[in-house]
């Protein structure tokens, strides 16, 4: 059964969020992006340095145990206290009691707010500020953080200035309203709550297990403030925060800022071995120096000062089994440093507050809500994952986050009530999914079988799925945005018009390489076009192509975007056993859409024998990736047609990007003489499935907005991928071609 | 170190908004006295170095509250990102270096080094032997208030003084 009225409501508070919230999300998210950009390629090896990170995290994450026993050995050796809580509850009693009721001040923590530490030490009875200015804004505005690194980004600045003029009653005369006078204004609001402070709540980016220390990455100086004015000071981190050495930290470092915003490196980078050395400073005793008279620097830089109390308190709740699920497990390599939302089309629109769960936002969030909260929690907003794949490149520790998303939409599919079975859609599309599969998951899921029997009934099909009533029944039960255009399927595929023409027409003695043209769902069925320029362009530089009837089926990468894991196995097989022997026999395959090439090169491993998706990988050639290779090879591109100067605008599809293929398309364009702009934007907000979705509609063409802002203009737009050349067509009511129209011979 | 590496650590701190001065030993109290904008508190540097009297010593809360600038030695710098490594101390250099809105750091030439990667090294055993230490890159800063705005809780102006010509070199 549909959930008619759960999609509206959806689509309403997207629409809500959108209005109220997305510029500030969109111009803050981008920025730090572009940002990243620059300041990472400023690092000598940043793939290296990756994946120096990911390997410390990963040994870090297999002897957490043992780090643990060391950690507490090297913080209980300087007096301090390690406490292991289970739950939230755990955590906060404990904190609970260490505070006493007393005067808190605090540094930006989201392990923290999943424990939701501030309301219950407020129940106690203790009076908690919170001192990163982002953080203090969302207390006064009781709110909760929109994303991971900048809480408060879906904030503007007059809406702040608005905030604390009515929550202090300032008059017009007293109204900080410029960005420099609020930040004035609220650091002098809270110097004046750090004075009054008995205890500093921290969180910790890193822990150190040899040395007992904590790296704290922040540049208010407000962590600093935290730790040294009161005496006690309470750290609080989950357990996979922990590394074994003091230079294990170096990658981090250069890599964090970089990853997160974009700075170089953040104005503080604190290495704290608590119970630090330095004198408390007691506004109580405000006259007395802080530190015994005639002490110089150095002196007892090793010994914790006397006064000082530290407790270390490591959360469990849920990581533990976390780290034994084999799909979760990589999310405890996150080192929360938010490049995962700033790269992803959804969350630049929408922001945390529709992106996230019930603490953590955007890409990583369905790891770490689903395992600290539960699948439920990750269900509310894990669609929102396009599977776009922008946010692999952009992760320093390498986590694969579509996957995690992708396992989590599994387990919520399979999690799904067996009991709302629907004999209309289940009878169109059987395969090997749960039978209370969102309908809509299960249609995209099995596209294939849809789009056979559209060519078989074309061009019926086409005239019925335009109908009014088809239509609204569509958006009704199935959730299909009533907004969008439908495929047209063709009634002669790309298979039947190959064997039509008589087949291969290069010959085996003539030709420069042999190549399968791999007739992807959407190819053979809709844009038999794009096809037939593929063959003839590669008939032009000499390939002997063929195109057969066996490889016309579905890559798995369809049902794999719904989250249907096991049909996508099922047609990962297929594909495999269809393309294998053509590379067992020497011949290429050539692919022209570009999720297929990444469903073969990213995704087949987890699918298939491990070395059949290394040999089909190996062998598998985007076209234009292939076309560059045939003419850097010497290939003569006169029968090519020549762009002559004209302009042409590129949108390269984010999985291309992702797998670093969009310069040889943009080389290709150059070489034939055109003139080629490339489009800014991470992603076109179609990916696949998702903005046919009628709740996710007006998102989806938000995200599109800055591809109109770009290509608005352009007299010829070019798209490598089906969904972006859909989502083009929608925006600038054009449809594009794929590249190799362009280029194919007349 | 070589010429080279302070070099690249003065073009760094002054990209990351810092002003950096190179001075023989004997300069480093004339040079200290013309950073400060009074009231100044401070820590007694190591390396037989004095301060100005104009920089008051052993400060209490109230004079860290109302000073102007704030004067300590820092341990290392790296020259990769302009930054300066500030160790605490029971003397109070953390908060000295912290609470006044311009901040005067003091290093050694010697103790420049290239890249992260050295700082990060030479702070292992000093961690481990229960050291505490920030690395400290131009002054503090935010972009919660809708720009970025320099000069948040810590310091909104930051100076170095590169002492040259010692027995470090």
């Amino acid at each position: 059964m549909s959930k008619p009225d759960s999609r509206a409501e959806k689509a309403a508070r997207i629409a809500h969020l959108l209005e109220t919230e997305g510029d500030a999300v969109a111009e803050n998210t981008r920025g730090f992006n572009f940002a990243r950009y620059d300041a990472t390629e400023d690092l000598d090896d940043y793939e290296a340095l990756k994946r120096e990170a990911r390997a410390i995290k990963e040994d870090a994450i297999e002897r957490l145990p043992e780090l643990l026993d060391d950690l507490r050995g090297a913080v209980e050796y300087r007096g301090g206290h390690l406490y292991v809580a289970e739950d939230a509850a755990d955590a906060n009693a404990y904190v609970s009691e260490v505070v006493d009721g007393a005067n808190v001040v605090k540094s930006k923590s989201m392990t923290t707010e999943e424990l939701e530490l501030n309301e219950a030490l407020e129940a106690d009875g203790a009076h908690v500020t919170e001192t990163d200015l982002g953080e203090w804004v969302l207390q006064l505005a009781d709110e909760a953080p929109s994303h991971i690194v900048g809480p408060a980004i879906h904030k503007s600045r007059e809406g702040i200035a608005d905030l604390f003029a009515e929550t202090f009653d300032l008059g017009d005369d007293e109204r900080p309203e410029t960005a420099e006078e609020l930040t004035r204004f609220a650091r002098e609001r809270l110097l004046a709550e750090i004075r009054e402070a008995d205890v500093g709540v921290t969180g910790a980016n890193f822990l150190t297990a040899d040395s007992g220390s904590m790296a704290l990455v922040t540049s208010e100086g407000n962590a600093r403030k935290t730790v040294v004015v009161p005496d006690t000071h309470v750290a609080v981190a989950g357990v996979e925060k922990v590394v074994p050495t003091v230079e294990d930290l170096a990658p981090f470092v250069e890599l964090i800022g970089r990853s997160g915003t974009g700075q170089d490196v953040t104005s503080y980078v604190s290495l704290f071995t608590p119970p630090t050395p330095s004198p408390p400073v007691d506004f109580d005793d405000a006259d007395t120096p802080m530190a015994e008279p005639g002490t110089a620097a150095g002196d007892g830089a090793s010994e914790p000062h006397p006064d000082r109390e530290f407790h270390l308190v490591l959360v469990d709740n849920g990581r533990l089994a976390m780290r034994e699920d084999e799909d979760l497990k990589e999310t405890l390599y996150c080192i929360r440093c938010g490049a995962c939302s700033n790269s992803c089309g959804n969350f630049q629109s929408v922001g945390g507050h529709a992106f996230g769960g019930e603490t953590y936002s955007g890409g990583i969030a369905t790891g770490w809500e689903a395992g600290v909260e539960g699948l439920d929690t990750a269900a509310e907003f894990n669609d929102l994952c396009t599977g776009c794949t922008r946010c692999v490149p952009a992760c320093p520790v390498e986590i694969d986050i579509p996957w995690i998303n992708t396992v989590v939409r599994d387990r919520v599919n399979r999690g799904a009530d067996p009991g709302t079975f629907d004999p209309l859609v289940e009878g169109l599309t059987p395969d090997d999914e749960p039978a209370g599969l969102d309908p809509a998951k299960r249609l995209f899921g099995n596209f294939e079988t849809l789009a056979r029997l559209g060519s078989a009934t074309a061009p019926l099909s086409n005239w019925g799925a335009t109908l009014g009533p088809v239509r609204a029944a569509m958006d009704r039960w199935l959730g299909v945005a009533r907004e969008r255009e439908l495929p047209a399927f063709e009634r002669e595929t790309l298979v039947d018009w190959f064997e039509s023409r008589g087949g291969p027409r290069v010959s085996e003695g003539m030709a420069r390489r042999e190549a399968v043209l791999y007739p992807d769902v959407y190819t053979n069925h809709v844009a038999v076009d794009r096809g037939r320029a593929a063959v003839r362009t590669l008939e032009a530089l000499g390939v002997r192509v063929t195109v057969p009837a066996s490889a016309a089926v579905g890559s798995g990468r369809a049902p794999l975007s719904q989250g249907m894991i096991e049909t996508a196995r099922g047609k990962a097989e297929r594909c495999v056993d269809a393309l294998l022997p053509a590379v067992d026999a020497g011949r290429d395959v050539v692919v022209i859409e570009p999720s297929d090439l990444a469903a073969f090169d990213r995704e087949y491993d987890r699918l298939v024998r491990d070395d059949d998706a290394e040999r089909l990988a190996a062998n598998s050639y985007e076209v234009l990736e292939y076309v560059f290779g045939l003419l850097e090879n010497g290939a003569d591109p006169g029968g090519l047609t020549a762009g002559d100067g004209e302009a042409v605008a590129y949108h390269a599809h984010c999985q291309q990007r992702t797998l670093g293929l969009e310069g040889h398309t943009v080389a290709v364009l150059d070489r034939l003489g055109y003139d080629v702009t490339t489009s800014e934007t991470e992603c076109c907000g179609m990916a696949g499935s998702f903005g046919y979705k009628s709740e996710y509609y007006a998102l989806s063409m938000d995200v599109g907005e800055p591809l109109v802002e770009q290509f608005g203009d352009a007299g010829r737009v070019l798209a490598s991928g089906t969904s972006c050349g859909e989502q083009l067509d929608a925006l600038l009511g054009e449809p594009a071609e794929h590249p190799v129209e362009a280029v194919a011979p007349e | 170190m070589t010429a080279d590496t302070v070099q690249t650590f003065v073009a760094n701190a002054e990209r990351h908004h810092a002003t950096v001065h190179r001075v023989a030993r004997d300069e480093v109290a004339a040079t200290v006295a013309e950073s400060v904008d009074p009231p100044a508190v401070g820590v007694r540097l190591p390396w037989d170095l004095a301060l100005p009297d104009s920089v008051a010593t052993d400060p209490t809360p109230s004079e860290l509250d109302a000073a102007n600038t704030g004067v300590t030695a820092a341990s290392l710098a790296v020259a990769d990102y302009g930054t300066v490594v500030l160790e605490s101390d029971a003397a109070g250099s953390e908060s000295v270096s912290l609470f006044p809105e311009r901040h005067v750091a003091v290093v050694r030439a010697g103790d420049v080094v290239p890249g992260m990667r050295e700082a990060v090294g030479r702070l292992g055993d000093r961690l481990r032997d229960g050291a505490s230490a920030v690395l400290a890159t131009g002054p503090s800063a935010t972009a919660d208030m809708g720009e970025l705005v320099i000069g948040a809780h810590g310091p909104r102006e930051v100076e170095v003084v590169v002492v040259e010509g010692g027995d470090d070199e």
